[in-house]
């Protein structure tokens, strides 16, 4: 699949020779995320629900994915949507569920990788944005984790946050 | 406790049953949740007078007069509702996405009148439909003001709307300016009210976190509603919060009675503040 970046570019500058010969991998498209869950010694267990927007000033807030048991009976799974508070307020409750692309199931502990193009994250204008990610967990904690990022962005890592307690290492890479 | 009860009815004179906020008492509804997701999505509602907030330890709030209005307008259904010694207790099934308001909403008459020589109030319970029939034969230079009291909640399903927020132009109501359903701590929240349908200036207005029995300090917040009848709360922390605007009292007569009788009304609601 061709790199959106590198359209845009030779969309903008078209006729430019120079810009043309821009090195495809100095201008990623795509952004790669790292969800670590940790592994808890509790006596009732569930995985957390999990959801992850990108912010910007002035902006809607975007969601990119959804973690939660889409596919109980009845929608029961719905109810507790509300408990990832912030992205209820900042998005959820705006939206339509289950969203096409962004809803999934509920993921194990362990290290999950994701990827997102410049488009899903809505992020075409270039400037500072925020990936948020927020964890609640049913009978047990909720923590949001915050990872600055710009675009355009340089290829290779990008920002890391550790969390202390719903959440593990959440790092970004660019390619 | 039958003399306690009497007792007190005759010194606050409009007995809580009535729905009547007396002092040193406290109504409310308290819902399990004000900030609701899901496709079948209930609500409960504690609903009692009490000193302590949110303790059912005095009274319950009678549910005569509670009804539930649906986003759209239309009225919903009190259903499962039971009253218990402390305590009423009912079910609202939020059938709609959106912003629903449950509230108990009286409107009465209090006043006096004069027989054989002795000045009387008006019993509990007079309205301006059936002030006749409760005034005895032989009632001379009666006196009324209509008092209007409102105890209403919001709970939201979905995006917060404002539909149900339509005044009716009766007693104290709340017009958001922030939505009482986002409210978070650390922020702050404007509310306007009005008084009979027109900004409500200069009434005071007391913020109580719930709680209560478990701290030492009220940690009371006093605020008057400034010339468009608006107030901004800063939410020092998340939890539960008991808000009531009343109509300040008139002057007493040498009496105890009322110098005369004038428009009264209180608002009572309980909102909800988020953590961050």
């Amino acid at each position: 699949m061709p790199n959106p970046r590198t359209i845009a570019i030779a969309g903008s500058a078209a006729g430019s020779a120079a810009l043309l010969a821009v090195p495809a991998a100095a201008a990623p498209g795509t952004m790669d995320v790292t969800v670590t869950i940790p592994r808890l010694t509790v006596a009732e267990y569930h995985r957390p629900y999990v959801a992850i927007w990108v912010e910007k000033d002035g902006a809607k807030a975007k969601t990119v994915a959804l973690w939660y048991d889409h596919d109980m009976k009845g929608g029961e799974g719905t109810k507790w949507l509300r408990d990832i508070r912030q992205w209820w307020r900042a998005a959820g409750r705006a939206m339509r569920l289950p969203a096409d692309g962004i809803t999934g199931a509920t993921r194990a502990p362990g290290t999950h990788r994701l990827s997102f193009s410049r488009a899903q994250l809505g992020a075409a204008a270039p400037g500072s944005y925020t990936l948020v990610i927020e964890a609640a967990r049913e009978v047990g904690g909720r923590e949001l984790l915050r990872i600055p990022f710009t675009w355009p962005a340089a290829a290779g890592a990008g920002g890391k946050v550790a969390g202390k307690t719903e959440l593990g290492t959440i790092s970004l890479a660019f390619r | 406790m039958k003399k306690h009860i009497l007792g007190f009815a005759a010194t606050a004179a409009f007995a809580i049953l009535a729905a009547v906020p007396a002092e040193a008492h406290r109504q409310w509804l308290l819902p399990s949740a004000t900030v609701l997701s899901g496709d079948d999505v209930w609500v409960t509602v504690d609903a009692a007078v009490s000193n302590d907030l949110f303790y059912f330890e005095h009274f319950p709030l009678r549910l005569d007069d509670v009804k539930a209005w649906a986003p759209d307008g239309s009225e919903g259904k009190i259903e499962n509702a039971a009253t218990g010694r402390y305590r009423s207790s009912f079910d609202v099934h939020l059938t709609q996405k959106g912003t629903w308001r449950i509230a108990s909403v009286a409107e009465m008459l209090t006043g006096s009148y004069t027989l054989d020589g002795k000045r009387e109030r008006l019993p509990r319970g007079t309205t301006a439909a059936n002030l006749a029939e409760k005034l005895p034969a032989g009632a001379t230079d009666v006196q009324t003001a209509e008092a209007s009291n409102r105890n209403e909640i919001f709970v939201t399903v979905g995006a917060p709307t404002t539909t149900v927020f339509k005044p009716t132009g009766k007693g104290i109501e709340l017009v958001p300016v922030t939505h009482p359903n986002d409210l978070y701590a650390g922020e702050s929240a404007t509310f306007q009210f009005l008084l009979d349908g027109k900004p409500a200036a200069g009434l005071p207005v007391t913020v109580i976190p719930g709680g209560i029995r478990y701290r030492d300090q009220l940690n009371q917040i006093d605020l008057t509603t400034d010339a468009e009848g608006k107030v901004a709360v800063t939410w020092p922390e998340p939890g539960m919060y008991w808000l009531n605007v009343t109509t300040p009292r008139g002057p007493r007569g040498a009496a105890g009675e009322d110098a005369a009788p004038a428009r009264r009304a209180s608002y009572v609601t309980t909102l909800e503040v988020l953590a961050p």
